[in-house]
């Protein structure tokens, strides 16, 4: 019997889609010229390339296109949005960053690298559930502060922020205000200005678009530094050829994304839903963590007492199903994941994690596999476990 | 990213469990760490007739524990005595580089098993346990400064 392949981590990344990967195609062979040539075939890719541009402005609500800008990455984006703001704004003084305990590496590392520069990074704390309090942002913001980033859904516990409440903070106080979208993008409804953010991250290969491509919108006027200095593509901001197919796919996907959104989330919410309550109803000693409202609506991420997240990855794997975990043991650290520990978890709940986040091809057939297989490997984990032993001895 | 031969263990651990009225019990390792192996021996004779343990934590950790006790069942105390982690570490084919402290935790159960059952004959010892998680075991073992075996 062939094994089964279940992918459950569409949040670490997703397949691309057929129709996006029909719309890149002709950039790869036949439309190779460089966006920034004269003759027609440069000519016909920049046109191309201004029309993804226009498309993810409108699917994201922007102004103008102008306020697109691609990058490599979603976390060249976010690198971006707070190393160029903060150069930008040095000169004048500025000097404080306020950002949340929970953000992905692509922030905390970047504060962490700024922190040695001589800035002073504000690690606001989240509730129980992953909440940041818009008080507490106000509180924390000083006469030095830049500007203050908050990602908009988590990539591990899937809690979305009050980004709106945030950003009218923000205005008032006149500090920029970025969010890394990388997870939210596709999955949740965006709209800049109504969300009030001055700067917002993207990345192409979390919604059925390519991988090596992401976005960074900057609201017009404000103003950032390079990170990268070169030629005159993206205006001289974001020098370096353009990737004209990877522009193409992740604008391809955006718009198919946000068509058809509500049909997808309603989808792989249901999916969620069926695998949280199962997981609840069969296996004892379980904790969901993260919020059951306000959620990501792909993301379930539930803590198995008394077992070790790597050993239940490395037997689901042996199942076929690809999940992940917030374990030390598969990060190659001694600490357990960051936002599980922001969140309160203890070491030991928190090294039992595991996350599963849904997708367009799983089915409820794949659930229930997923449910009879957790059952049977947390039984059997939990029998070699000393943890358990000791927990049962201490409830004879 | 783990050799055939830790992925045998960790799939087919041999003596999972508990030995009723065991000789000498011994327990490293704490859950901040994510590693806590337990070590059951029964002992007849000045030699290890069996051994059984229980481990929470990663599948090198469940790996390195099957075969440490693979490795001291028949011996003599004072030859499962100088079974050292890079012992357990080559009978797995080795082990990536970060997960090298699991078999140090191995080492240190044997021991720590082998200390209980000195303690309950009175008999003495040197033995110096691992009282936790010192962070001292992260990525290089105590006995192998280059990681990998």
């Amino acid at each position: 019997m062939q094994k089964p392949v279940i992918y459950l981590d569409h949040a670490a990344t997703t397949y691309v889609k057929p129709e996006v990967f029909e719309a890149m195609k002709p950039y790869f062979v036949e439309e190779y010229g460089n966006a920034s040539s004269l003759y027609s075939v440069g000519r016909s890719n920049r046109k191309a390339v201004e029309e993804a541009r226009a498309t993810i402005a409108r699917c994201l609500g922007a102004n103008e296109p102008g306020e697109i800008y691609f990058t490599g990455s979603g976390t060249e984006a976010d690198n971006w949005a707070i190393k160029g703001s903060v150069l930008a704004a040095r000169k004048k003084g500025g000097k404080h960053i306020i950002t949340s305990a929970i953000e992905h590496p692509a922030i905390m590392e970047t504060c962490k690298f700024l922190k040695k520069e001589g800035f002073d990074v504000t690690y606001l704390p989240v509730d129980s559930e992953g909440f940041v309090d818009p008080a507490d942002v106000e509180k924390a913001i000083r006469p030095d502060t830049i500007i203050v980033s908050i990602m908009y859904a988590n990539n591990e516990i899937g809690t979305i922020q009050p980004i709106k409440a945030i950003g009218e903070i923000t205005k008032k106080h006149g500090v920029l205000f970025h969010c890394d979208a990388v997870q939210a993008a596709g999955s949740i409804p965006i709209d800049v200005k109504d969300l009030g953010v001055d700067m917002l991250s993207i990345s192409g290969h979390k919604f059925y678009g390519p991988k090596g491509i992401g976005a960074l919108y900057i609201r017009k006027g404000v103003r950032l530094e390079n990170l990268i200095h070169g030629g005159h593509q993206e205006r001289g901001k974001r020098p370096g050829t353009e990737n004209v197919p990877g522009i193409i796919g992740m604008a391809k996907a955006l718009e198919l994304a946000v068509a058809d959104m509500e049909q997808y989330t309603g989808k792989i919410r249901q999916l969620r839903d069926k695998a949280m309550n199962l997981i609840m109803e069969r296996i004892p000693h379980v904790k969901l963590n993260g919020p059951v409202e306000n959620r990501l609506p792909g993301n379930l991420n539930i803590s198995f007492r008394f077992i070790e997240g790597e050993s239940l990855l490395l037997m689901l794997d042996m199942k076929g199903i690809k999940a992940s975990s917030g374990s030390a043991c598969s990060s190659g650290s001694l600490d357990p994941s960051h936002v599980l520990m922001a969140i309160g978890l203890s070491h030991e709940i928190a090294h039992g994690s595991l996350r599963m986040s849904f997708g367009d091809h799983n089915t409820e057939g794949e659930v229930d596999y997923l449910v009879d297989s957790l059952e049977e490997i947390v039984t059997r984990l939990r029998s070699m476990s000393p943890l358990y032993e000791d927990f049962i001895k201490a409830n004879k | 990213m783990y050799s055939d031969k830790v992925m045998d263990h960790f799939t087919n651990p041999r003596n999972v469990g508990e030995i009723e009225n065991a000789d000498g019990v011994g327990q490293v390792g704490n859950a901040k760490c994510g590693d806590i192996m337990k070590m059951y021996l029964k002992i007849e004779d000045g030699i290890i007739v069996d051994a059984k343990f229980k481990t929470f934590g990663c599948g090198a950790a469940v790996a390195t524990s099957s075969m440490a006790t693979e490795l001291i069942k028949g011996k003599t105390i004072k030859e499962a005595e100088m079974i050292t982690n890079k012992a357990v570490l080559e009978a797995l084919d080795g082990l990536p580089p970060a997960k090298v402290h699991c078999s140090v935790l191995a080492e240190e159960a044997i021991a720590a098993a082998l200390q209980d059952y000195r303690a309950r004959n009175g008999m003495e010892t040197d033995y110096v346990g691992c009282s936790g998680c010192c962070g001292g075991c992260n990525r290089t073992s105590h006995h192998d400064e280059n990681g990998e075996a």
